[in-house]
């Protein structure tokens, strides 16, 4: 790479501007640099930046807000969205934050339980949710069955709106804790030993230890892990579609359901587009804060 | 102070015991349900009276409405599965040996734009990716769904190949086999490939589950009974009210377990592999 260099800074020298030929040959290096990256370049041409463009025109018109805004369902997806997503993302991060120390010891029976407890992160979802959903079910599932026997008495869980959407959360959860949980894990693993056996020497450890070393030298990653779940979350659709259904009666729909109801269901695709832009105030500032923060840590 | 412990110790047991019935219950639930005989579902109880291996005989030999296509649709989640892996891994590793060993100038946009890819929420895209393929004239073909796959898990394989490459294949190997005459291609496959090998499989693993896993851009994209991937063919029981349940955790089991095996197999490379990337943040 270097001969190339300083050949070409030779020729440059050597031809007069003029005599140069028009367009500068391309190194091979560079050349092939192009042709091994025009797979990714089309896809990203292809299926990301067409449809995003097509779904911007098709989110063009205003009439479909309108339409949106005076649909009292709407709101109410827009407070579910809201409280699905702020609940199931905080309650699911803290949860992980808390059982990373957990898993951080080093006894084996504590290694030999993570095992079981990764598993709902390794098995497909939509096996899982359909189990909830039977388990769940107020006449005939185990859950009610079981706290009828002890005393509690069962619940209609998917047929009441607070009660669907909180197991809709539960859900979500059982699924995606594990990833996290095991995303802060090594995080936690990734701090030096003597950091902590400095901190002992000095009398921090147990509560103090974890406020005083480890939540700040995690906070990054948390605030990282934090945002990309939000994200997340706000896309998931399989556990309030194949859960409720965004049932009874539309009360329990999320922006991702409400979007793929009005443009299949319903058949009306701008407006189904035009829930999923609705969202874009909340979306973009946070892609924009992970591909920066993404970003300079690749190039680091 | 030992009493102290002990009270430590039975603190973690029992943490330990919640977190085992937590993560077991729905599987238990599923594997209860699927040796039901039918007939006896709704007793609800925590055990059948009579369990019964006739569920997954009926899977297995197609024996019902819901099941007609069984086999076809388990080999059309193979297909796509399948396809997608290699495909994220072929793709995947020649943008990332470009932006991080050949480095033009441009290759910082590329990388954004995949790490764009992976921050939005793959589901707001469904509805114009549905009309695109529409376009293309993809509709209720399998490759559509290879498309998807395709879109949504090649960036995060950028990602992360480039940073396994920038910290674990010193790039002064590639400079001297190019020094020795090596062609691009050749200094690809020979050096920056074999050496890619753990996190390859890391990768190709993330990309299979993601596959399996998929159901949105399934049940969009696709529509004949014969074409559709198992998760979807699991969605139509929910059609109606008095669906064959145990049947259905039969095949949800059957359908959950072959993951599962390959998660716990290449469980070392996949805590490397997964993990680069995020713990640094």
């Amino acid at each position: 790479m270097a001969d190339d260099q300083i050949e070409r800074i030779d020729s440059a020298r050597a031809i007069p501007y003029a005599a140069q030929p028009a367009r500068p040959r391309l190194s091979n290096e560079m050349r092939w640099a192009l042709i091994l990256t025009v797979p990714y370049l089309l896809v990203f041409a292809l299926f990301v930046i067409y449809p995003i463009g097509y779904g911007l025109y098709l989110g063009s018109n205003p009439d479909s807000y309108t339409r949106l805004f005076d649909d009292p369902i709407y709101m109410r997806t827009l407070r579910n969205t809201l409280f699905f997503v702020v609940i199931g993302v905080n309650l699911k991060m803290i949860l992980a934050l808390v059982l990373s120390g957990y898993f951080f010891s080093q006894r084996w029976w504590i290694a030999a339980i993570f095992l079981v407890f990764i598993l709902p992160w390794a098995i497909p979802s939509i096996p899982t949710i359909l189990s909830f959903r039977w388990m769940l079910n107020s006449e005939w599932g185990m859950l009610n069955s079981l706290l009828d026997d002890i005393g509690i008495g069962g619940q209609p869980w998917l047929l009441r709106p607070e009660l669907g959407l909180g197991s809709a959360i539960v859900v979500h959860i059982w699924k995606w804790l594990p990833f996290w949980t095991l995303i802060l894990l090594a995080g936690r693993m990734a701090i030096p030993r003597d950091i902590y056996e400095a901190a002992a020497l000095d009398g921090a450890s147990g509560i103090r230890g974890f406020f005083g070393i480890t939540f700040p030298l995690l906070a990054g990653l948390y605030l990282t892990c934090t945002m990309l779940s939000t994200i997340w979350t706000l896309g998931d659709f399989n556990s309030i579609y194949l859960l409720t259904g965004g049932g009874p009666f539309d009360t329990t729909q999320v922006f991702a359901t409400l979007s793929i109801r009005y443009a299949f269901k319903i058949g009306d695709i701008e407006t189904g587009v035009a829930v999923a832009l609705t969202a874009l105030p909340l979306i973009i500032p946070i892609v924009v804060f992970l591909v920066q923060r993404l970003g300079k840590e690749e190039t680091a | 102070m030992s009493a102290n412990r002990l009270v430590r110790t039975a603190g973690l047991v029992l943490v330990g015991l919640v977190l085992l019935v937590w993560s077991l219950l729905p599987l238990y639930h599923m594997l209860l349900m699927s040796i039901t005989p039918t007939g006896n579902l709704f007793s609800g109880r925590y055990f059948p009276e009579h369990p019964t291996l006739e569920n997954y005989a009926t899977v297995f030999t197609q024996d019902h409405f819901f099941l007609r296509y069984f086999w076809r649709q388990l080999a059309n989640s193979l297909f796509v599965a399948v396809v997608s892996v290699v495909a994220v891994l072929l793709i995947g590793t020649l943008a990332s040996y470009v932006i991080g060993r050949l480095r033009p100038r441009w290759g910082n946009w590329v990388s954004n734009a995949a790490l764009f890819t992976y921050v939005i929420p793959a589901s707001f895209l469904a509805i114009p990716f549905y009309k695109i393929m529409s376009t293309y004239g993809l509709l209720n073909s399998l490759w559509a769904l290879v498309f998807s796959t395709i879109t949504f898990a090649t960036p995060y394989a950028i990602w992360i190949f480039r940073q396994y490459a920038d910290s674990s294949i010193p790039r002064e190997l590639d400079e001297a086999a190019r020094v020795d005459g090596a062609s691009v291609v050749q200094s690809f496959t020979r050096i920056y490939l074999p050496l890619m090998a753990p996190v390859l499989i890391a990768v190709g693993t993330y990309t299979l589950l993601l596959s399996w896993n998929e159901y949105l851009y399934a049940f969009l994209l696709l529509s004949s009974e014969a074409n559709v991937t198992l998760p979807v063919a699991m969605g139509f029981f929910l059609a109606t009210d008095d669906s064959p349940w145990n049947l259905l955790m039969a095949v949800a089991l059957i359908y959950a377990v072959p993951p599962a095996i390959l998660y716990y197999a290449v469980r070392r490379y996949m805590v490397t592999g997964l993990t680069s990337g995020g713990v640094k943040g």
